[in-house]
């Protein structure tokens, strides 16, 4: 599921596409740490959904999620977000958060995109 | 400890935010009589140095559920702490006054709207509540002042409640200057000093049908912030004579549902609401002061005519990414402009229906069904239109907001109306979340038609009270904290009133 999750990853941020081997490390250690203290269910609905993904990816494409190019996997994502069915709907939300979660809650992250929020306040920026 | 130890109070007040912290010190003087008051919190208390403003490390510490408690069908997150001072820890101080209209609209009997002012004005005066002076205002809310004020809105600064505010923008990962004045800083160190009791990390597991309560008391998990429980861990048998459940909108009617108590109370968890909010952004072609600053100075309140409320703020990284709808290239452009984003919060104004309640699991914890109305939804497409107007005409060259796709051009800006609908906003699709949570004990006249008379008094059980905003029977529409202590200072006096004799400890 390793594949198919990084795959999810980089096309909800396609920055993701250059991290390193500690990069995902950084990212999966956050995301881990998130589901350790959920219900094994939600960690049980994420791994199904998942394959789910896959599943859908062999459906429409005759290939798996991670060999699709972008443009296709961003079409089967944004077709899931917009599924009639909320199931499917939640499912794709509750992944992109954790991907997001992931790639933002990295000091790094907030550093690239400008983030500069310190508790001196003002101090620091007059 | 392996047995169940016991211990007697003559009131027990669960939870520390805005209504225990209240009650707390509101009934210290009680203490001084020789009377016992114990406030038992959830959560763990913080040292002043462990407010870093880290984002995932914060809101792991002061949340619940890290800030990601979902709705049952997983539609909206709520977010509530569980700390010392509960969540005024996490709030941004913003100290408005229910609305005349809204207290009327409630009908509670008894409930006048000029003693909630009296006692909301006796709160916001201890609280150091002002207006932030010019030299503090950041150009997120100076834009939106302009832009608000260009397109025909009625735009107002929040008082609020900061001494000493350095502008660190951290507010809702819980002030790391101090300048906040949640009950974390005024009421519960008043109270402690006049020798109210605070058990911290002391979470009330049901409520017993002769009143008395069974607590655990957790151990300080390694490396984790605030410092050990008051109490040794274990579990404990509380008595009192008076029980004030001060547990939030979702944890005092989640408690009164699992505990055996000996009354018919059909509207218990009923009548939820929660100003179900978004988070929108406009881009500007230049940097702006956007992420130092208090983040929530100014607001446009559109309750009463179009059911909803904009507000200035500013959130961090990961808050920010998940609530802007969609993902890919154009959600990343977005977040890489972050030094040019100028961010608005939209809160709906929310009816209690039928359906939306908490309610209980299995093993006792809470549920919340929450049902997004058709009124709702239109609310929040109403107040994105108006707050992507307030970008534009504050010079904003791109808005991004729920519609399909998101982003949306200042050339487009005369097609708003056509861009934005209610449709778009696909439950599951769009990130909804709520901080302003409310009702599920409300008051009224009887156990028919809400949980606790006007005085916060449990129908049929008066030694149990209620005193947070669970008690409000339907949406506030504006930010709650305020009412909330002005309900629970109406609470304790009605037991300073009743609390005569000390009971042997």
């Amino acid at each position: 599921m390793q594949r198919v999750f990084r795959a999810v990853v980089t096309t909800v941020v396609p920055e993701a596409a250059q991290f390193d081997a500690a990069g995902w490390t950084d990212f999966e250690r956050i995301v881990e740490r998130a589901l350790a203290d959920r219900p094994a269910s939600l960690r049980r609905g994420l791994k199904l959904f998942l394959r789910l993904i896959d599943w859908i990816a062999v459906a429409r494409y005759a290939r798996r999620f991670s060999a699709l190019d972008a443009a296709r996997r961003s079409r089967l994502l944004a077709s899931m977000e917009r599924a009639p069915l909320l199931l499917v709907r939640r499912g794709l939300w509750g992944l992109r958060t954790l991907a997001f979660m992931g790639y933002y809650g990295r000091p790094a992250a907030a550093r690239e995109i400008g983030y500069r929020a310190d508790p001196r306040g003002w101090d620091v920026r007059r | 400890m392996s047995e169940t130890a016991e211990r007697r109070y003559d009131v027990v007040i669960i939870g520390s935010g805005a209504g225990g912290g209240t009650v707390a010190q509101e009934l210290a003087p009680l203490v001084r009589d020789g009377r016992r008051v114990v406030v038992l919190e959830k959560g763990p208390r913080l040292g002043d140095l462990e407010f870093t403003g880290e984002e995932l490390e914060m809101a792991a510490a002061l949340y619940a559920d890290a800030g990601g408690f979902l709705t049952a069908d997983g539609t909206m997150t709520l977010a509530f702490a569980s700390a010392y001072g509960g969540s005024t820890v996490v709030y941004t101080g913003t100290s408005l006054t229910a609305p005349e209209r809204v207290i009327r609209r409630w009908s509670v009997p008894g409930l006048d709207h000029a003693d909630i002012v009296t006692r909301s004005e006796k709160f916001a005066a201890q609280n150091g509540v002002h207006l932030l002076e010019d030299s503090l205002i950041n150009d997120n809310n100076r834009l939106f002042v302009e832009g608000g004020r260009k397109a025909g809105f009625r735009v107002e600064q929040f008082p609020v409640n900061v001494r000493g505010c350095r502008g660190s923008s951290l507010c809702n990962l819980g002030c790391p200057n101090q300048a906040k004045q949640g009950t974390n800083r005024v009421q519960l160190p008043r109270a402690e000093r006049e020798g109210v009791e605070v058990v911290t990390r002391a979470d009330v597991v049901r409520i017993g049908a002769d009143g008395s309560l069974l607590v655990r008391v957790a151990a300080r998990p390694p490396g984790a912030k605030g410092g050990p429980a008051e109490w040794p861990p274990g579990e404990y048998r509380v008595r009192a004579r008076i029980v004030v459940c001060a547990a939030g909108a979702i944890g005092t009617p989640a408690l009164l549902l699992r505990s055996a108590l000996p009354a018919h109370l059909p509207r218990l968890g009923q009548a939820f609401t929660c100003h179900p909010a978004l988070i929108l952004v406009g881009e500007h072609p230049r940097d702006i002061t956007n992420d130092v600053g208090h983040p929530k100075s100014y607001f446009v309140d559109r309750a009463a005519e179009d059911g909803f409320v904009l507000e200035t703020c500013m959130y961090f990284p990961f808050v920010t990414a998940k609530s802007l709808t969609g993902f890919g290239a154009s959600h990343s452009a977005t977040m890489r402009a972050f030094p040019r984003l100028q961010m608005i919060l939209l809160l709906a104004c929310d009816r209690a229906v039928p359906g939306n309640r908490v309610a209980v699991d299995r093993a006792g914890r809470p549920v919340v069904h929450y049902r997004f109305t058709p009124e709702t939804l239109e609310a929040l497409a109403r107040g994105t239109r108006a707050a992507a107007r307030i970008c534009f005409a504050a010079g904003a060259r791109r808005v991004h907001v729920p519609a399909d796709p998101p982003l949306i051009e200042a050339a487009e800006a005369d097609r708003l109306d056509a861009r934005v609908a209610a449709r778009h906003f696909l439950p599951g699709r769009v990130s909804i979340s709520a901080a302003h949570l409310m009702g599920g004990c409300g008051m009224g006249r009887s156990a028919a038609d809400s949980v606790t008379d006007v005085w916060g008094r449990v129908h049929g059980l008066p030694w149990l009270r209620v005193a947070d905003a669970s008690l409000f029977p339907d949406s506030l529409e504006i930010n709650p904290y305020l009412t909330i202590m002005a309900l629970a200072d109406r609470v304790a006096e009605g037991i300073r009133a009743e609390v005569r004799e000390p009971v042997n400890a």
